[in-house]
């Protein structure tokens, strides 16, 4: 049984555009939502798969973000809070030939379904997670959410919020994950990138989308929104390079100090004491996802792309050893295996 | 007791008894579990019908020599049919004060009384609570017939050369009940030390010494001065064919496993471990060959929603758990019910609310699974009545939630699922078709278009070209399947999810009436308490008593022929081990002055008890 099915069909996977993984369904989300721009990069990726159509299931929990699979020209599954990455990790155990894809938000994927994001990424899946972090509850009309930061005054929280945030990158790489990312949601060029990265690797694909809701939280991510800001704070993860970002005046660089990280002046760094980015440094990529504006920058793209086994594929090896070893399950013959005995 | 001097060796009386309860108890590390399963396989040799009813603490190792410490087994035998474990005990084997104190009022007066002197000594009797030694009360032996053997002391002596420490010796002593008894009920040692040479390859002293144990234990029964008489119990009357011993929570996997192999369709099982129901993810994933794919989910909301998962993807789902499990599973079936997908609940029912008593046995959730969701929320339910049906029920699931793209939940009970029974095997092929045919064709496709007779949607694997398509938790528009927040169209849904269920009403054979067609009471039961209340009412049916049975495999939808039934009769008494819920549901649906007889204990009702209430209801009619 292949894992990634798309492969295996006999025939040439047809040439495919944006439109054909548009559905013929109204787009129901608030006119400025950064959802938009995220739908329209997922669908623009998607030819560039390579896999047919009907084999790509999008599958989602509730809030605003999970009602992405209707706007998808594919199959797809839009089920209860939460609980998305265990009904996707149920789909590939029945379909390892299915290209699975979940969407997520902040509180759908770390609040009510925190623990099935735990355990999806330590089981390493084969599947693709978007979860859109936008910092609050949109389609409950503006509560706080667990990405909201300490202090933050919501309809719920009208003295400001007690509860510290909890951080996604970090939250990701803590439960085992093997591909962790991020981008945003006004960078369609770069979100395109990340998806094919984050859709080709082998195991869970863990993406975060700082994604805008202009209507409670707006400019929540203005930090790399703003120009300026965005030119000052934005450092962009590439494998192999080292760690620098910043206007071209001032160019900056993240390097450690001992156990700790720091920012300095790249003139004042000596080329071999730069942080070369490293995917497969899992240690690095833990201090990577803490970092943030104002007193570091902010991380954008790969920042771990490791290999692990694979959930699904272990257990269909375990049932394929089992079948070469002793034949394919008969019940006929298990129902008089062991002790049985003749009446008349 | 009897000191009746015969002499060794001599041939005893052997008396022919038509049936026969024992129970074994002691301490959790007794090995009583062990002890009962193999007095059962014996009886089985034996050609006998038997019940069984394990009974042990939730705790794993209990401290020793405590109350609620103790494990016990208990089975009944015999060469007539055997509905139950039975109510009172012919013979208490108690391997500890604690045990004797726990189940001496279950022996019946004049009983077989037997235990393990090496025991009751001060740490022990304190533990349980005794004063003074009630071995050395005579009253005890006035009462019932007391047999006092040091058995510990005796399985020393039987394997003192062996090479094992004091505690691995003392861990055979368990045999030398065995042993006993076997020889006191004339039962065949051969599976046992079959038994024996199969499980411990790995040490020849602890299999040498398990046998010598076992042995000595009847050759004790045999040559001990004071076991005045023994017992013979011929082979029952049963239909021929072969047969094994089958426990609920195996049957119920093997069910799903002859669902799998003849729908030709792979299961998911999700499931997250709990008591009673966990030995069903066990079982099955040990039948990896079958393409039964186990999940041990995170929670059970996990497990259940990954079973939807792969329901969604073309397999058929199943989860298991019990009533707490179930509680946390609610929003999942739903969403099952609004997707309209294959789904199989299991539910091993156990003493609650909240943890209850986890290894007890209630049927308190027959509410739950009946409404037990949010809104309207409507799925097949059905309940297995013996171990071995348990078997057939699982089968029967997954063929109406394939066939109708519904929810099916099933009701055992921990007395089911730990329970075992002599079971015929059937022949595979007998059981009923599992036709799967996934939607493959375009033309024409609607998400939610329905099969006019079961009203069920299409199944589409994704995967399938042309077909692409989404569903979810949002009420959609009937036929096309798109959200749709219509009044009347909610209206039209919420029927039709309804009417569908009701129609699975046409899979229900004609129901089965144990007695006559008419009379003046019908006794209508559900689940485990087939047998108790069978051989209640066999019993009054005995005494002359105008009484008949029915037992309900379908609660939801209900027999259709069940109304008609009820009113066949003059009193209607519904036992079960709940306050009142099937009796509500036929009071509800039929109008009908249904009456309870309710005992929530943890245990099986008693069919004596049973059979007092036949009695009085019947009584007051003059």
């Amino acid at each position: 049984m292949s894992t990634q099915g798309a492969g295996a069909a006999a025939a040439p996977t047809p040439k495919y555009t944006k439109k054909d993984f548009e559905s013929d369904q109204d787009v129901r989300w608030c006119p400025g939502c950064g959802d938009y721009a995220i739908l329209s990069a997922v669908q623009k990726s998607m030819p560039d798969l390579g896999i047919p159509r009907e084999n790509i299931v999008f599958i989602s929990g509730i809030g605003c973000s999970s009602r992405f699979p209707y706007y998808m020209n594919t199959y797809g599954f839009h089920t209860i809070h939460g609980r998305a990455p265990a009904i996707a990790t149920g789909l590939r155990v029945a379909r390892p030939d299915l290209k699975v894809f979940v969407v997520t938000g902040d509180g759908d994927g770390l609040s009510i379904g925190g623990n099935h994001m735990l355990h999806v990424l330590r089981r390493n899946v084969n599947l693709t997670i978007l979860l859109f972090n936008n910092r609050i509850y949109g389609l409950t009309k503006g509560q706080y959410s667990p990405t909201s930061e300490l202090g933050k005054v919501t309809k719920s929280t009208p003295m400001g919020s007690a509860d510290r945030p909890v951080n996604p990158l970090a939250y990701a790489l803590g439960c085992g994950a093997t591909f962790v990312a991020r981008t945003v949601d006004r960078n369609i060029q770069h979100m395109e990138e990340m998806l094919k990265r984050a859709a080709a690797h082998r195991g869970t694909g863990f993406i975060e989308i700082l994604q805008n809701c202009n209507v409670y939280n707006d400019l929540a991510w203005n930090v790399i929104y703003d120009k300026t800001s965005k030119l000052a704070y934005e450092l962009r993860l590439e494998h192999g390079k080292p760690l620098v970002y910043g206007p071209p005046d001032a160019r900056k660089a993240v390097i450690m100090d001992g156990v700790t990280p720091k920012v300095a002046d790249v003139k004042d760094v000596p080329e071999s004491a730069l942080w070369i980015h490293d995917e497969k440094n899992v240690n690095a990529a833990k201090i990577l996802a803490d970092l943030f504006a104002p007193n570091f920058p902010v991380p954008i793209g790969v920042l771990e792309a490791i290999e692990a086994p694979i959930y699904e594929e272990v257990m269909l090896e375990q049932e394929q050893r089992a079948i070469s070893d002793r034949g394919a399950g008969s019940i006929a013959k298990l129902l008089v295996s062991g002790d049985t005995w003749k009446i008349g | 007791m009897s000191e009746t001097a015969a002499p060794v060796g001599a041939a005893k009386a052997r008396r022919e008894l038509q049936r026969a309860v024992i129970r074994f108890a002691g301490d959790s590390g007794d090995g009583m579990q062990l002890t009962g399963e193999q007095f059962t396989t014996e009886s089985a040799w034996a050609g006998n019908d038997i019940a069984t009813l394990p009974n042990f603490p939730a705790e794993i190792r209990a401290p020793a020599g405590t109350l609620f410490g103790v494990s016990s087994f208990q089975l009944q035998f015999g060469s007539q049919r055997v509905y139950t474990p039975g109510d009172r005990l012919d013979c208490l084997v108690a391997m500890n004060p604690a045990a004797l104190k726990v189940h001496l009022r279950d022996l019946k007066p004049g009983g077989l009384l037997i235990v393990n002197t090496a025991a009751f000594e001060k740490r022990n009797l304190d533990k349980a609570g005794y004063a003074q030694n009630p071995l050395d009360d005579p009253a005890l032996a006035e009462r019932y017939r007391l047999h006092k053997v040091d058995m510990t002391g005796l399985t020393h002596k039987a394997i003192a050369d062996l090479k094992l420490d004091t505690k691995e010796k003392d861990r055979t002593k368990n045999f030398f009940a065995l042993g006993l008894v076997s020889w006191i009920y004339t039962r065949p040692l051969e599976p046992t030390l079959e038994w024996i040479g199969k499980k411990f390859t790995k040490s020849a002293d602890i299999a040498e010494a398990n046998t010598r144990v076992l042995k000595a234990g009847h050759a004790f029964g045999e040559t001990a001065e004071f076991f005045e008489e023994a017992y013979t119990v011929e082979p029952a009357e049963m239909a021929p064919g072969l047969y094994r011993a089958m426990t609920g929570n195996r049957a119920l996997a093997w069910g799903l496993l002859a669902a799998a192999e003849r729908s030709k369709v792979p299961l998911v099982y999700g499931a997250y471990p709990i008591t009673p129901a966990s030995s069903v993810l066990e079982e099955l994933a040990m039948h990896k060959r079958f393409r039964i794919r186990t999940i041990q989910a995170e929670d059970e909301i996990a497990a259940v929603t990954a079973a939807i998962g792969a329901s969604f993807g073309g397999a058929i789902g199943i989860t298991c758990s019990s009533g707490p499990g179930i509680a946390l599973k609610g929003e999942g079936i739903g969403l099952a019910v609004t997707a309209e997908l294959p789904l199989v609940i299991l539910n091993i029912q156990r003493a609650g609310p909240s943890t209850g008593m986890p290894t007890k046995t209630e049927q308190a959730d027959l509410m739950q699974a009946l409404y037990g969701r949010n809104s309207e929320s409507p799925v097949v339910v059905l309940a297995p009545a013996t171990p071995g049906d348990c078997f057939y029920v699982a089968y029967e699931a997954v063929r109406i939630a394939a066939k109708y793209m519904v929810p099916v939940i099933v009701l055992s009970d921990g007395f089911l699922a730990n329970g075992s029974e002599p079971w015929l095997i059937p022949d595979p092929a007998t059981l009923p078709p599992i036709d799967i045919q996934f939607r493959t064709e375009p033309e024409g496709f609607f998400a939610y278009l329905r099969d006019p007779a079961t009203l069920s949607r299409p199944w589409v694997r994704p995967g399938t070209p042309g077909l692409e398509h989404r569903i979810g938790g949002i009420e959609k528009q009937d036929v096309t399947g798109n959200i749709s927040y219509d009044p009347d169209n909610h209206d039209h849904m919420v029927r039709t999810r309804a009417e569908k269920v009701r129609r699975v009403a046409q899979e229900i054979p004609p129901t089965s009436i144990n007695g006559p067609a008419t009379g003046d009471l019908l006794v209508v039961g559900w689940g485990g308490t087939y047998g108790s209340i069978t051989a209640a009412v066999e019993r009054a049916q005995a005494a002359g008593k105008s009484v008949a049975s029915v037992h309900l495999r379908h609660l939801n939808p209900l027999p259709p022929d069940l109304g008609h039934i009820l009113r066949e009769y003059r009193k209607v008494l519904v036992p079960e081990i709940n306050s009142g819920q099937l009796v509500r549901v036929l009071r509800a649906e039929y109008l009908v002055d249904a009456v309870g007889f309710n005992r929530v204990r943890g245990l099986p009702l008693a069919s004596e008890e049973i059979l007092e209430d036949i009695n009085q209801l019947l009584g007051s009619k003059a």
